[in-house]
Parts: structure tokens; sequence; C-alpha cells
């Protein structure tokens, strides 16, 4: 028999029971996402760390049997990459960032704004395709251009949108302030505007460089890849992220651990650069 | 000397000055010539970005119209891929892109959500931000080293401790989870996939369910909710628009994976029923053989599937984009 208390006592257990089962479920969440992260890291480093030396970085690939060799092409090759799709991508990036924020809601930046976001959602691997049928069907050839114009093509509308959000983080006054006094547009911009949110859009670079860095499908068809040191831009270059994917798919022993000890330099790198990012002084008008 | 009225064009630093009090007062369409040109030089700036955008639809398009004139719609229904007898269907590749992004989406929601809860409405500080610090660096590892990883590592422990005893015990019951356990496999895909997406979707939850108002919160368990009940019946529904944004985000990238995915799925343009059976992807199939493209007609078929797999990201994000975007809307209201 149940009386009108003994039901409402149930009920209230019973809520109670569900509410610590469902909290504990979402720290079991948390603690499934995280053990993955602590896996590939164990990993990285007890698989990495003995295939690494001072050859790996001073010396190039030697042929699969022999002992040895390193991986020099394939840094120097990303650190081009990387090098020539900012020249390439940043000043245009910016200047879309300055036009977005100063146009605001004009109809033209709306549909900048739009397009930027949509193109951050372009899988790299069509990107890679894109500037294969463009850049390496005119050139007749794989080059460290078409890779960094690919590479430049992810990175324009991450960079577009966080300089224009941090441009947007600048006091109104100070850009009031400057046209008061009389300076032209240009100048107000330019001259303070940038200076001001400086920090913010190196941190925005600085972390789409780290993406880039990483990136492997984009380079398939157009960096390609090279076994020896390269660094003019109409020869094909070797890259960290694709010696990566070589060597892991290939057959080889020796090969397998190489892959982990590029791949735990790899992190290291982007690690570093996304660190870098975080410490970059803060610009002051930021989260106040 | 004393200032004349004129020389309030001294305090234009641009070193122009200008005549007259309308220099004090500079319109929008009285702009100086260094203006202009820098008005032209930043708008131009801006639509290189739909122009790229249009350029690599026109790109792609052109190059894959050889194969949309003679293939036609059969080229998304048909099954047969054999490059040799040029026949080009593209259905298994759509099939496994589909399949494995919702079955990573599946996994990684749950999963980004709890661990979203978790953070904002349990966890202490002191536990909260290396957690959060964690998942941030999950995103920041390169797709390259989750395949790796993939390869050596999570393949080999999904085949023995996981794919090997279901096969063994529901296998002959529910055809999803039939063996023989390949390893190498659509659900690997699909599990590198997750971890891959997680901190998309928990990072976008996150932030929604800290914009949820404290009065809402509070409200709520002064009714005497529990935590639980407060967190379920007034947190995530408040929170439920953004949520689902992120989760379409996820989908986006998950669709578009390339390097991960192909190093893990075995990569066997078929249509298997199990999920413990090799499949292949739109992307993982341009990576694999799009170098090797021998004959025109081959090259255009690959261009085709790359075409179909823009397109098929752009709706995804599209979507995601006008969901997010009304949200805020809605929250700056």
């Amino acid at each position: 028999m149940s009386d009108g208390a003994g039901s409402v006592e149930r009920v209230h257990r019973t809520r109670r029971v569900v509410n610590r089962l469902m909290l504990t479920l979402t720290g079991v969440a948390a603690f499934v996402v995280v053990v993955p992260l602590l896996l590939i890291f164990y990993h990285l480093v007890s698989a990495g760390a003995g295939a690494l030396n001072l050859d790996f970085f001073i010396r190039l690939p030697v042929p699969v049997g022999d002992t040895g060799g390193g991986m020099l092409n394939a840094f120097v090759g990303t650190l081009s990459l990387v090098a020539y799709a900012t020249l390439l991508g940043v000043p245009i990036a910016v200047g879309a960032g300055i036009f977005l924020a100063e146009g605001r809601r004009a109809p033209l930046a709306t549909v900048v704004r739009f397009v930027a976001d949509v193109m951050n959602g372009i899988p790299s691997i069509v990107i890679g395709i894109f500037v294969w049928a463009w850049v390496v069907v005119a050139m007749g050839r794989f080059s460290l251009l078409a890779g960094s114009i690919a590479l430049a093509v992810m990175l324009i509308p991450m960079v577009t949108r966080t300089t224009e959000e941090m441009i947007r983080l600048v006091p109104r006054e100070l850009r009031e302030g400057a046209r008061a006094l009389g300076f032209t547009r240009w100048r107000t911009t330019l001259g303070i505007i940038l200076p001001a949110a400086r920090s913010g859009i190196l941190t925005g670079v600085l972390v789409a460089l780290a993406r880039i860095a990483g990136e492997t499908a984009p380079l398939l068809f157009t960096a390609f890849g090279n076994p020896f040191l390269e660094w003019r831009l109409n020869e094909p270059v070797a890259s960290l992220p694709l010696l990566i994917y070589q060597y892991a798919i290939s057959p080889y022993d020796d090969w397998h651990r190489q892959a982990w000890a590029a791949s735990l330099v790899l992190i290291g790198f982007v690690l570093m650069v996304s660190l870098a990012a975080r410490f970059v002084i803060r610009n002051p008008y930021r989260g106040s | 000397m004393r200032p004349t009225p004129d020389s309030a064009g001294a305090l234009d630093l641009s070193g122009r000055s200008r005549r007259g009090l309308l220099s004090l007062f500079p319109s929008r369409t009285r702009g100086n010539l260094a203006d202009q040109v820098y008005a032209v030089l930043v708008r131009s700036m801006g639509i290189v970005l739909p122009l790229l955008f249009g350029f690599i639809v026109l790109r792609i398009g052109v190059a894959a119209w050889p194969a949309i004139r003679s293939f036609g719609p059969a080229f998304v229904t048909s099954t047969d891929w054999n490059p040799v007898a040029r026949e080009f269907g593209a259905l298994p590749f759509i099939y496994g892109t589909v399949v494995s992004s919702f079955l990573a989406l599946a996994i990684a929601v749950p999963l980004a959500v709890g661990l979203a809860i978790f953070l904002t409405e349990l966890a202490p500080r002191w536990l909260a931000a290396p957690v959060a610090f964690a998942t941030e660096l999950l995103a920041a590892i390169p797709s390259v080293v989750y395949g790796l990883w993939g390869i050596f590592v999570l393949v080999p422990f999904l085949r023995s401790a996981v794919q090997e005893p279901l096969a063994a015990t529901l296998g002959g019951a529910i055809p999803f989870f039939a063996g023989p356990a390949y390893g190498f496999s659509m659900m690997s895909g699909a599990v590198i996939l997750s971890i891959m997406i997680v901190p998309f979707i928990s990072a976008v939850t996150r932030e929604v369910l800290t914009a949820v108002p404290r009065d809402q919160r509070e409200a709520a368990l002064a009714l005497g909710a529990t935590r639980w009940e407060m967190t379920w019946q007034v947190a995530i529904p408040y929170a439920l628009p953004g949520i689902l944004g992120g989760a379409i985000l996820g989908l986006g990238r998950a669709l578009g994976e390339t390097v991960a995915i192909t190093m893990v799925i075995g990569n066997r343009p078929d249509i298997a029923r199990s999920i413990l059976a090799p499949g292949y992807t739109m992307a993982s199939v341009l990576a694999n053989e799009f170098s090797e493209a021998t004959g025109d007609l081959y090259l255009s078929a690959l261009m085709e599937v790359a075409l179909l797999l823009f397109g098929i990201t752009i709706l995804v994000n599209v979507i995601a984009q006008l969901l997010v975007w009304r949200v805020s809307l809605r929250g700056g209201r």
C-alpha cells in the first residue's frame, strides 16, 4: 500500500539518484574526451623520442634499407610553404578584415563576411584540387608556389574574420578622436587602429599558421613532396605532414619510427606556435 | 604668428592641408585622393574572397563537366567504380562519407555536450581549466598525426577489444556488427572523426551554456529543481539552437576530413552493411586516386566527386552559419 508521503519520498529519491547519475556521466564524458589526448601524447613520445637525434634535423632521407638519415628537406619545405603562404595571404586577409570592420552592415560587407565563414568550411582536399587545376596545370609542374597558394587560400578566410573582430574591439573613441584631429581615413586606420589591434591580429595569424603548418591534404597535388632539399618557388618541395603521411602508410618499420619522430616534432611546432598565440601580449581592449 | 581660420588645416596630419571650414567636417563624399585610393584598395581585398570562392566553383565545375555530361545523374546512383572499365559510380564514396560522418556525430555529440555540462556546471576551477585546455589541444593536433595514431594504436585496439567480441556476440543477429573484424573499417573511421570534432562541438556548447542567463538557472533551483534538472530542463533547451549549430559545424568538418580517415577506413569502394567492414569516402578517393588518374574521363570523374563534396560541405556550412547567425541575432535583441 502506498500512502502519499511514501510516494513523494520515492520521487525524491529517484530525482536525487538521477541527478547523481547524470552528473557523474558528464564527468565520464569529460574523461573519455581527455583520454585519447593523453594516449596520443604518450605514444608520440614513447615511439618518437627514440628516433630523434641531431641527424634527424640536419640530414636528408636515406633510401629504404639504409638506417639513419633525417628530414631536413621536410623542415625546410614546411617553413618555406608557411612563409610564402603568410606573405601571400596575410596582406589580403588583413585588408579584407579592415573592409569588413569598416563596412560593417554594408551589403557587400555582409556578403564577404558570409563567404569568409563558408570558405572556412571548404574541405582542404578540395582546395588542393582547385589549386592543382589552376596553378599546377598552368605551370605544368608541382611547385612550392602551388603549395603556398593552397595554404594561403585556407589562411585568408580565417585571418580575415579574426582581423575584423580584433579591429572591432578597438574603442570607437580612438577612431573618432583621430578623425576629429583631422586624420584622413587611411591614416586613421593604418596609424591608429591597426597598431591598437596589432597583438590581436598577430594572435589570429599565429593560430592560422599553426593550423596550415599541419595540413597534408592541400599539399598532396600541389607541393607534392621532394626527397631533396629545395626552396625554389617553381620546384616541388617536401613538407613534414606529407612525409609523415607517406611514411605512415609505407610497410617499413624504420619509416614508421621516423613518422612518429616527425609527428612529435610537428606537434611540438604546432603547440609552440599556438602557445605563442596565447601569450602574445594581450590586446588591451580585449575582454574587459 | 596668429592662427587664421584657414590654419585649421594644420591639424590635418595627413600633410595635405585643405582650405575652408569643410576640412573640419570631412564628409564621406569629399574624401581626399589618398582616402579614395585606400577605400578602393581595401574594398578590392574584400572582394578577393567572393571572387576566389566563385573561381573555385568555376574551376572545379569546368573540370567536372565532361563527367557530368557523360554520366548524368547515374554518377551518384551507380555503385560501380571501375576506372579500368571506365565505369564511374560515386555512390560508395557518398555513402561512406555520409555514414562515417553521422556515426562520428552520434558518438561526438553526447560526449561533447556531456563535457560542456561538466565544465560549465560541475567542475571546480582547478579541474575545469586543464580539461578545457586539453580539449583545445585536441583541436590543434594535425590530422595526419591522428591518422598515424589511428593506424598503429586505435585500429589494433578496436579490432581486438571491440570489433572481434562484437562480431562474435551480436554479429550473427545484427547485420551492422557482422564480422569479420577487419580493423580498418567504417567504425575506425567514425571513431577517429569523432575524436577530431568533439573539441569544436564542445567549444560552441560551452559558449552557449555560459550565455544562459543566471536568473533562469536560479529560478529553476529556487523551484526545487536538482542541479541536473536545472541543466537539462532549463539550460539545455535555452542553448539548444546553438548546440545544434555546433553539431552541424562539426558535421561539416567530419564530411571534409581527409587524411586521418583515409588512413583508417580501409579504402574499399563497397557499400557494406556492417560497420566492421572497410569503407571509402569522397575525400579519401580524391587523396588516393587523384595523382594516379589516367585518362581525361577518370580525372573528370574525380573532379565531379570533388564538386559533390564541395557542394555538400558548403550546404552544411551555410545551414550551420544561418543557424548560428539567427541565434546571435536573437541574443542581440
